[in-house]
């Protein structure tokens, strides 16, 4: 507990780091996962397959190795960003997908008689899903999307390997020095725990909140 | 000038006395014929009841006229203009026809009242308080404005079915069109929601209804269609209709449910 104590400044301030990627990630992902489910579920083709690539891309490529490539490839191409707003970038991109994923299967949820009522009632496409299909679809799937939110927020020690000095990577460089590593590691692992617990708390109250009787 | 087609004119002439007409409408479900070389002409104010054994295909007719369902050939006019395609042009169509579905498909995350209001504040860009007033106007009309802050789960079927008549209505459609409206009700609830229905017929809504309520038909009808594997067999006023039906099929299709 000491030595936790004793480096609390630079720990929290670590901690700070990773709740500011997922918060930024997190909210970025869900905006760019709709704006994939939608194209996803659009009637044109061309935006169907960009998605369905999109998406495919994503879920089947490591995030670490996104992250490599976003840090060592993109200042090869030109486009030289600090460390974190990178990793940031990554992760957004990359869970986007999964938001995307878990939204597309709340589509399937809205039935499609609701759709063509929209329709006939002269909504165009766009105003359909914006006012009808998607907060219909949101709602349904407010736990996956929190699960997505959880693993996001676990996923922001990925960040620790490509130098970004976010909780993780600030327990093991405290560990390198004071080499107690139960007491550290325990004590990170506690802080991640109830990350994920908060995230978890604040999906089911949304859930409660917003959930359609049916 | 000489290649100018010489009966547009004519054509408006022709359809000018006709809210909806459909003429020579072909569509196929894969081998499916569903429908056969449709006519049909529907006047302004007319209340045109469609009845038919089930599958043949009068539905999918009623879905045609405000394009939910395509048509692969023919042609389908309303208010003279011809069906648009897919896009703006459509969606000012479909704002115009109203329709009432079996299943009545209310927005389940909105309340009564938002129902309602929706399309008039996002299609006819009224505001807000205005389409609310004169939602409350239609929902009253149609017995439950008590219903409008609930949610369409908080509903009985019946109260939902009349929910999805105001809705429909508050965008003072020119045509209306109900699918079966009373399939998907329990037995008791039927009647209030056709009592709605005769209302609108009274007061000279057209109306395009198909239904296998025969009374409904026999009360409100200026005209009943017979349809049946994918043809109007016969259509006639309701009185000669149901005492004197012309072909077999419409005297089979009769026995079966008059019947009971």
């Amino acid at each position: 507990m000491d030595i936790l104590i004793e480096n609390l400044e630079l720990l929290l301030q670590a901690l700070g780091t990773t709740l500011m990627m997922a918060v930024v990630a997190g909210i970025g992902s869900l905006i760019l996962g709709v704006l994939v489910t939608v194209a996803r579920v659009s009637p044109i083709p061309v935006l169907r397959a960009a998605a369905f690539c999109y998406t495919q891309f994503f879920i089947n490529v490591p995030l670490l190795a996104l992250l490599i490539l976003a840090v060592f490839a993109l200042p090869d191409a030109g486009l030289l960003l600090p460390l974190t707003p990178t990793a940031i970038i990554v992760l957004t991109v990359y869970e986007a997908a999964y938001v995307a994923e878990a939204v597309r299967s709340g589509v399937n949820t809205v039935g499609v008689g609701q759709i063509e009522a929209s329709r006939a009632l002269g909504l165009s496409l766009g105003q359909s899903l914006r006012l009808v299909v998607i907060p219909q679809a949101l709602r349904a799937v407010v736990q996956p999307l929190g699960n997505v939110m959880i693993a996001l927020a676990m996923n922001t020690a990925l960040a620790a390997a490509v130098g970004v000095v976010e909780l993780t990577s600030r327990v093991n460089k405290v560990n390198l020095v004071h080499a107690q590593p139960i007491e550290i590691f325990t004590g990170a692992g506690l802080v991640y725990m109830a990350i994920a617990l908060a995230i978890g708390l604040a999906t089911g109250w949304v859930e409660r909140k917003v959930a359609i009787v049916r | 000038m000489a290649e100018h087609p010489a009966h547009p004119a004519q054509d408006r002439a022709a359809t000018s006395a006709a809210m909806v007409s459909l003429r020579s409408v072909d569509k196929h479900f894969g081998s499916l014929h569903v429908l056969r070389g449709i006519d049909l002409e529907v006047r302004a104010s007319e209340v045109v009841v469609v009845v038919g054994p089930s599958g043949s295909g009068k539905s999918t007719l009623c879905r045609t006229i405000n394009r939910l369902e395509t048509i692969d050939s023919g042609e389908i006019r309303v208010d003279g203009a011809a069906l648009p395609v897919e896009g703006a042009g459509l969606a000012r169509l479909r704002a115009d026809v109203g329709m009432v579905f079996q299943s009545f498909n209310l927005f389940a995350h909105r309340t009564v009242l938002d129902n309602v209001t929706l399309a008039p504040i996002q299609v006819r860009k009224a505001k807000r308080r205005d389409a609310e007033a004169e939602a409350m106007v239609l929902l009253d009309r149609v017995g439950i404005a008590d219903k409008a802050h609930h949610l369409p789960a908080q509903l009985s079927g019946g109260q939902q079915q009349r929910a999805a008549i105001a809705r429909a209505l508050a965008m003072q459609p020119k045509v209306m069109l109900f699918d079966e409206p009373t399939s998907a009700l329990d037995p008791e609830m039927v009647g209030e929601v056709l009592d709605v229905m005769v209302g609108l017929a009274a007061e000279g809504m057209t109306m395009i209804v198909v239904t296998h309520e025969m009374g409904f038909a026999r009360r409100a009808a200026d005209r009943v269609v017979f349809m049946d594997e994918g043809r109007i067999v016969e259509q006639n006023t309701p009185a000669a209709f149901f005492d004197a039906p012309q072909t077999d099929r419409a005297r089979a299709f009769l026995a079966s449910v008059l019947t009971h």
